[in-house]
């Protein structure tokens, strides 16, 4: 499979760090396209800083980040992103907050007007596959925080991104929810071979939804340790209680526990 | 239901108690009426003096509108433009501030100087004093939107105008509604200011002329005129808050 994200050797400051050290340091990652990555690490490390390096919302100060065979040099324009916080415009329905990247990314820009009735009917079954049919007149605040999330997600993916950047999306849910949207992940990636590049806390997330999980380093982040998940699709949450699966989480806690000790 | 009944008939049982202290104390003590007239001597001079009143606060509501919807216009323009960009926002901070801090009846007599005696002064002074809260506060709206709504515009390619009209205005408009209420009683300051310096006819003209001539009854009566004036300003302005910002009044402590 082709390469998507190529992030090779970047070393990235923010303008505004006030110490100077690197957010991220010697960073080198090759993403393919299709596939699920995740990317673990302890707090502070750049995890936050890779997505924004690779959806060229940040610029590095040194090295190269290809997105799509394109060295990046402006925002990729066609990224999907959910973060912690939904995010949710709350002078807006939800139905109208989803459908808010078609107001900007083309062809949708221009074709919005006069095919309203074709991309709500698609906002619909997208808030179906995420369990929240019906529910889209209703405005965000009116909804849990675990439903402005799946509608946030359905935000992410209604103008079919090539690339999808999930931030710590389930991060503020409560397990039972969180499990029910690993699987709504799950089917939707299926679905729409889709690159998706996941940041998260939680091992046992990153275990059963990706194909290949990268560990990061303490700040200045760098990649310590990559790990192909070679368990079958589709995966049932059954597999989580499985031995392989166990052994893989407690892995994935060394590195991360090595990293932190590093630092 | 009984504390419900009772808040609503506070705000009336408040305002009778207060005029009738005052009568009472009026006649009591018997202040002399040169220096505190009781409030139903006042009330018959506003009857007396009725369709001047009339005349001059009909003046005085157009100028001060005149002044406002110019401060709305221009407030919310420079108030974007603020708002979006930093290096603007910095640059004119200051020279804004500056000219914020300027008594504003100190401009009137420039203002005089440019256009003479009339309508214009008044409105301008109106627009002078009152358009510095709307721009701060659309500015800010439009400042503050959450850094990841922006990241999640931005990677989808939105350029800086598609932020500001999609999220920032629309984000700025309790702050822009919420700065009216403001607004709107500074405008009404300064069209006063405004006519009582450098105008022949609205309130702040007769209350200059009253005073001139010691016409108690008359100063006043014309300061009920007054505060009558800028309750129904004020009220209309905070009816059209509440109006245009339902989905920012959803918490609680709102309601
Ligand atoms: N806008 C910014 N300006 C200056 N420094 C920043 C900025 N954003 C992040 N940093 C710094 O860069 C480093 C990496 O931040 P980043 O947000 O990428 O971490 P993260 O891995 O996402 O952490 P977490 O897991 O807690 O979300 C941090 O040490 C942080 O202080
Ligand atoms: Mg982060």
């Amino acid at each position: 499979m082709p390469v998507f994200v190529d992030i090779h050797n970047v070393t990235h400051v923010y303008a505004r760090a006030e110490d100077g050290v690197p957010a991220v340091q010697n960073l080198t990652i090759r993403i393919n396209e299709g596939e699920f990555a995740a990317i673990v690490g302890p707090s502070g490390c750049g995890k936050s800083t890779l997505m924004k390096l690779a959806t060229g919302l940040q610029f590095p100060r040194e090295g190269a980040v290809i997105v799509d065979g394109k060295e990046v040099s402006a925002p990729v324009k066609l990224a999907g992103m959910a973060f912690q916080n939904p995010t949710m415009l709350p002078w807006r329905t939800t139905l109208d907050n989803i459908l808010l990247p078609l107001e900007i990314v083309e062809p949708h820009r221009s074709r919005l007007r006069r095919h309203k009735a074709e991309y709500v009917a698609k906002a619909e079954s997208l808030l179906e596959q995420v369990g929240l049919k019906g529910q889209g007149h209703k405005f965000p605040w009116q909804l849990s925080g675990g439903m402005q999330q799946r509608a946030s997600l359905c935000r992410a993916l209604i103008h079919e991104p090539k690339l999808l950047m999930l931030d710590e999306p389930f991060g503020a849910l409560d397990s039972f929810t969180r499990e029910e949207l690993w699987c709504v992940m799950r089917d939707l990636h299926a679905a729409q071979k889709v690159t998706i590049i996941l940041v998260t806390h939680d091992l046992r997330e990153a275990a059963f939804l990706a194909d290949r999980i990268f560990c990061m380093s303490a700040r200045p982040g760098r990649i310590v340790a990559e790990r192909e998940v070679t368990f079958p699709r589709p995966r049932d949450l059954e597999i989580t209680y499985s031995p392989e699966f166990s052994e893989l989480v407690h892995e994935l806690r060394g590195h991360i526990a090595q990293a932190r000790k590093a630092a | 239901m009984k504390t419900k009944n009772q808040l609503a008939i506070a705000p009336y049982i408040f305002t009778i108690g207060f005029f009738l202290l005052w009568e009472i104390a009026c006649r009591v003590l018997s202040i002399s009426s040169f220096i505190l007239p009781t409030p139903s001597t006042i009330m018959l001079a506003v009857w007396e003096y009725r369709s001047q009143l009339a005349f001059h606060a009909m003046h005085t509501l157009w100028m001060t509108l005149a002044g406002f919807g110019l401060a709305v216009a221009l407030g919310l323009l420079l108030g974007m433009l603020l708002g979006s960009s930093r290096l603007i926002n910095a640059g004119s901070y200051p020279l804004l501030v500056g000219f914020n801090s300027i008594p504003k009846v100190a401009v009137v007599p420039i203002l005089v100087f440019w256009f003479g005696v009339g309508w214009v002064p008044p409105v301008l002074t109106a627009f002078l004093i009152s358009f510095f809260p709307i721009v701060v506060n659309v500015a800010t709206g439009i400042a503050t939107v959450e850094p990841e709504m922006e990241d999640v515009l931005r990677a989808l390619g939105a350029s800086k105008r598609d932020i500001v009209f999609k999220v920032g205005v629309p984000r700025a408009m309790p702050y822009f509604f919420g700065s009216l209420k403001v607004a709107i009683t500074l405008a009404y300051v300064g069209s006063v200011i405004g006519e009582q310096n450098a105008s022949n006819v609205g309130i702040g003209n007769l209350l200059t002329r009253a005073s001139a001539a010691f016409e108690v009854p008359l100063v006043w009566a014309a300061l009920v005129v007054l505060a009558v004036l800028g309750v129904v300003m004020y009220a209309m302005t905070a009816y059209v808050e509440n109006a245009m910002t339902g989905w920012a009044q959803r918490s609680q402590m709102a309601a």
